[in-house]
């Protein structure tokens, strides 16, 4: 039983670490031929800062992981030996608790700081602020809708459009948007765009994103469709698993031909006595 | 693997329960009765229950757009005497109590029989009052304001009654001749849930009736 | 603290009848382990939902081996999006509240409260008893709840409104979602009666010289989770009597203005007004988030509910069978306060993605992330502990240490949860069910077995058989890392939870390679528990004789008989130090008892 419960404490061990640093690893992130195959592919330009995060604190975590486990894995195959005299008479040791106190308090703070300026900025920032919104996004059991401002980018006027399922939207550019629910909770959740906000009715939530074109173009090198997944993740009903959407990224030229095109058909077919 | 020197077989001349042993209950902590020690911890979960409830209300009502003056819905006169009815009742609770320590039985009947009656009353008129806005068309469902009215004043009654319950079964067997100047926790276990529900109205009549 | 006080002596000789003795006993032990089949049986329940749910994942819309035919007949054996959204709702309120807390405060609680501080009963033995029968009422609810012919509560255990709240936007979900709101306040109910006669227990009733500080941590452990109990759990059962206003009655404390279901407004549809006898609105208005912080304000501490006696129980089942005195007994024991008090105020870490505001957010992380602190105190302990030791491998011990390295992983994921950036991404994801799952299956379940293995001779007198008990442990063991440690690249990948065909969605079609990896661990992990019934059973009848202290231990149980019969203590108590004194010098055994005279 010693060697191989050891050797089961081991292979946690190991495995554990080759996650970290493996072939797909957590600590530098997806090489690029590992695109779509664990990590989504990351497109927008707080993306990368997200990611960062993630991979500082699984950095922080890998040490801590091999320092116990190893010591865990050291001390029962050790210790758990046939052995005569007794085990060692001892209570504790303030010194002992003193430094694994301090040195992890040292590490979570690190951590806690190195997180605030990228939440900041991605909640708190100016981003949103006094900005005009590019889209509307209405959550409903179980689809997307987006209402557009149309040319003269203010609502409520005649020009509005709506779009269903497909959120097209502009590159490299800061887009704000008000996100809504007119039933349930929804959340909006694009994984390539590391976005993820719930959508709660009675309430109106601004979120934004800006897609870096570099990377959204090096991330479907190669590939005829370049629309990505819109998902909900909060729980919403029994469609729950089939409210899907897609965003299509536009360069400003096609952008303003398909609004163009979008409201004409708007005018046409929604108000055909105007 | 065991390299003791107890035996660990099983000796049922040593290993099995003494028959007709003595129980041992030994008392450790604070010098106060288990039961009071018990209906403090009991209190503290109230004061939380209330605490989300109140909380909530708070929330409801600072979030929404408008709110009613209490005053222009509500029998806020009524209310008033019938919440000095209940401080009243406390006041009874707390001479009932100061009777059975100087071992006046009969006292205590009557203090506790008038506190019954002063909280029945209050019962009464809520009862009353609910009636009538029921009729009034002013239900649960009408708007935030009668929720959230119903969900304090429903919880709170529902303690108040369970409360005049409790006081009646301490008076039953107060009659019984139960208590003494010695033995009368459970007065006081009653009286003092009795008073934190009062306490309670008070605080409820303020925020939903007054304010 | 702690003076020794008087000593009440009395007598009872009369011998009880079958039903008083077994089945309305106020005997903590009896209700102890009434309390442990009943939380069993929930788990072998919570566990088939389980299979159905990863059955699903990994080939989704197949026909149901064996009963699908009986219970999808319209759809050809394939199970139902509503029946899966039943199921995860169930699965996840089963094991918490009807599993892990019932096992772990109800069933180990009661058990060894009494017996290690060395009292004759709890304080209230009949207040026990209604504790757990409170506990059957909450039964019925709760099957009532899944047995609504077709469907059953569709808003998560979670219950978020207005799905929760709004009856139209979850058909099916009419009487289920009331029914489960019952069965949760029975559940409070019960363990509200609990928590007040454990502290009260523990602070009045210890035996002499049985200081706060010579405690077992598990009674520390216990007390910790009662107090949280008591003060977290009226948050909630306020918060889902609101939500049963609003279910029932029409309130609108949840439900916010202008709702569209499917086209239709709920204000002005669904309400019967009693004293008009005709349908009304129903008020609106209200707060959805307003839920989720108080179902969180319990929720949250209901994790530590789940994780303190566990971790306490691993203390103790540890230094047991390395024979070695606990490394820090005071850093546990203020690093299990600290838990508990910093656990009243993260729970606004579940609520990064909901609206909240943000700047609340950056004060529930930097909670959030410094509670990972006592828990890292907790684990560098046990691992001082085990430094320098004499390690019995057997099988409560092999659980206790497997509990050490699962709550290691289980522990640090969690940092990933609290960094509110990195939330955005994972919030709802695999990485959160791979946590909590380490934490509370990997953690808690994995203590329970070593808590089962390790008291069950004082339980039934019996020793289990360790065989077995070693080649449970070891399936378990690489079955449950086979499940769950792959959940963290799903994670990664951006799968989200609650989903029942996530290959609905292109980011996700590669990933079902993997959950049929997962599905089959999860199979063969539910399988292998049968070594686990197997061995319980037997030995309950045919193990072998335990006597009073089969593992030479040092704590207060072990001097009562194996089992214990009426008041637990056939002799006179007095404490004299410490739980932990294994490999003491000042005797020529290894384990110096707490009632040993030097
Ligand atoms: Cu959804
Ligand atoms: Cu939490």
């Amino acid at each position: 039983m010693r060697y191989l419960f050891s050797l089961l404490l081991a292979a946690v061990l190991v495995f554990g670490v080759w996650t970290f640093v493996g072939y797909d690893n957590w600590l530098l992130g997806p090489s690029p031929e590992s695109y779509h195959w664990w990590w989504a592919p990351e497109i927008s330009t707080y993306g990368q800062r997200i990611d960062f995060l993630f991979r500082l604190i699984a950095m922080m975590e890998l040490v801590m992981f091999v320092l116990t486990m190893t010591l865990l894995v050291a001390f029962v195959f050790k210790y758990s030996a046939p052995r005569k005299d007794k085990a060692v008479f001892s209570h504790g040791s303030h010194k002992l608790e003193m430094t694994w106190t301090a040195i992890p308090a040292g590490l979570l703070v690190v951590i806690a700081f190195s997180q605030m300026g990228t939440w900041a900025d991605i909640k708190m920032g100016g981003h949103t602020k006094d900005k005009p919104v590019f889209a509307e996004i209405y959550a409903s059991q179980f689809d997307w809708r987006f209402r557009y401002p149309g040319p003269d980018k203010r609502f409520g006027t005649a020009d509005d459009f709506d779009t269903a399922y497909e959120l097209v939207v502009r590159a490299d550019e800061d887009l704000v948007f008000n996100l809504r629910s007119h039933d349930v909770l929804h959340s909006f959740f694009v994984p390539m765009l590391r976005l993820k906000q719930d959508a709660v009715p009675g309430m109106t939530i601004p979120i934004w994103f800006n897609v870096d074109s570099e990377e959204w173009q090096a991330a479907f090198e190669g590939q005829e469709d370049k629309t990505f997944d819109i998902i909900c993740a909060e729980l919403c009903g029994w469609g729950h698993y089939k409210m899907s959407g897609r965003i299509r990224v536009l360069d400003d030229e096609s952008f303003a031909k398909w609004e163009a095109e979008q409201v004409a058909r708007h005018f046409s077919n929604d108000e055909p006595a105007g | 693997m065991s390299s003791s020197t107890h035996s660990i077989a099983y000796d049922p001349a040593v290993d099995a329960p003494k028959p007709h042993h003595p129980v041992y209950d030994y008392d450790s902590g604070p010098p106060v009765d288990r039961g009071k020690f018990a209906i403090w911890l009991f209190l503290a979960t109230e004061v939380m229950f209330f605490t989300g409830l109140i909380g909530s209300y708070v929330v409801i009502r600072t979030g929404a757009p408008t709110w009613p003056d209490p005053s222009s819905r509500l029998a806020v006169d009524l209310t008033a005497f019938n919440t000095f009815v209940l401080i009243v009742s406390s006041y009874f609770v707390v001479r009932s109590l100061q009777a059975i320590q100087k071992g006046n039985r009969g006292a205590l009947l009557k203090w506790l029989g008038l506190a019954i009656l002063f909280g029945s009353f209050f019962v009464g008129v809520q009862v009353y009052e609910y009636i009538h806005l029921v009729h009034e068309g002013s239900t649960p469902n009408v708007d935030l304001f009668w929720s959230t009215f119903y969900a304090m004043t429903g919880f709170h009654g529902m303690h108040v009654i369970v409360g005049v319950i409790w006081l009646i079964c301490v008076w039953i067997a107060a009659a019984r001749g139960k208590y003494s100047a010695e033995n009368h926790v459970r007065v006081e276990l009653a009286g003092l849930y009795w008073h934190f529900v009062d306490l309670v109205w008070v605080l409820l009549f303020t925020i939903v009736y007054l304010f | 603290m702690g003076t020794p006080g008087t000593v009440r002596e009395h007598h009872e000789h009369h011998e009880l009848g079958f039903i008083r003795k077994y089945i309305f006993s106020t005997d903590h032990k009896v209700i102890g382990i009434q309390f442990m089949m009943t939380g069993l049986v929930f788990f072998a329940l919570g566990g088939l939902f389980a299979m159905a749910i990863r059955y699903q994942l990994a080939w989704p819309w197949h026909k149901m081996p064996l009963i699908g035919d009986v219970l999808f007949p319209e759809t050809g054996g394939a199970i139902t999006p509503e029946f899966y959204t039943m199921l995860f709702t169930m699965h996840g309120t089963i094991m918490i509240f009807f599993v892990i807390i019932p096992l772990l405060t109800g069933a180990f609680g009661n058990f060894l409260i009494p017996l290690m501080i060395g009292a004759p009963d709890m304080a209230f033995p009949k207040l026990n008893m209604f504790g757990y029968w409170a506990m059957i009422p909450a039964i019925f609810c709760v099957t009532m709840s899944f047995l609504t012919p077709g469907h059953g509560p569709a808003a998560g255990w979670t219950a978020y409104p207005p799905l929760s709240t709004v009856q139209s936007a979850a058909p099916g979900s009419f009487s289920a979602q009331t029914w489960w709101l019952m069965a949760l306040t029975w559940v409070g109910i019960s363990s509200m009666m609990g928590a007040v006669n454990y502290v009260t227990t523990i602070v009045k009733m210890r035996a002499p010289g049985m200081t706060m500080f010579r405690m077992p941590l598990t009674i520390w452990a216990l007390m910790i989770a009662a107090i949280l109990q008591l003060f977290a759990l009226p948050v909630l059962t306020a918060g889902s009597f609101l939500q049963l206003a609003d279910r029932v009655l029409h309130t609108g404390f949840f439900t916010p203005t202008n709702l569209l279901v499917n086209g239709l407004n709920p204000e002005s549809m669904q309400a019967f007004d009693v004293a008009k006898g005709h349908f009304a609105g129903a008020a609106s208005g209200g707060q959805p988030l307003l839920w989720q912080h108080l179902f969180w304000f319990y929720s949250h501490p209901a994790v530590y509910i789940m994780v303190l006696p566990a971790m306490g129980m691993a203390s103790d089942i540890i230094s047991c069978h390395a024979r070695k005195p606990i490394f820090g007994y005071k850093p546990m024991v203020y690093s299990m306060c600290a838990i508990a008090g910093l656990g009243f105020i993260v729970w606004g870490h579940h609520m990064f993605a909901s609206g909240m505001n943000p700047a609340m957010g950056m004060t529930f992380m930097v909670s959030t992330i410094m509670i990972a602190l006592p828990s890292a105190i907790k684990v560098f302990n046990w691992l001082g502990t085990l430094w320098g030791s004499r390690i019995r491998l057997n099988t409560p011990m092999l659980f206790a240490t497997g509990f050490v390295a699962m709550f290691i992983i289980g522990g640090l994921s969690g940092i990933w949860m609290a960094a509110t950036p990195v939330d955005i991404y994972i919030h709802d994801t695999y990485i959160v069910v791979a946590h909590f799952h380490y934490v509370v299956f990997a953690g808690s379940v994995f203590a329970i077995f070593g808590g089962i293995y390790h008291w069950f001779p004082k339980m039934f007198g019996r020793m289990m058989n360790d065989t077995l008990g070693k080649i449970h442990f070891v399936g378990t063991f690489i079955f449950t890392n086979g499940v769950f440690y792959m959940m963290h690249q799903l994670g990664v990948a951006g799968l989200m939870r609650r989903t029942a065909d996530p290959y609905n969605y292109e980011t996700y079609r590669h990933l079902q390679p993997i959950n049929q990896f997962i599905s089959i661990c999860a199979f063969l992990l539910f399988a292998w528990q049968i070594f686990f019934v197997v061995n319980f059973f037997y030995s309950m009848f045919w193990g072998k004789r335990a006597n009073r202290n089969p593992w030479n231990a040092c704590s207060l149980e072990w001097d009562a008989p194996s089992p214990p019969g009426h008041g637990n203590f056939d002799k006179k108590l007095q404490v004299f130090r410490g739980p932990y004194e294994y490999a003491s010098p000042d005797t020529d055994d290894d384990n110096l008892r707490q009632t040993q005279e030097v």
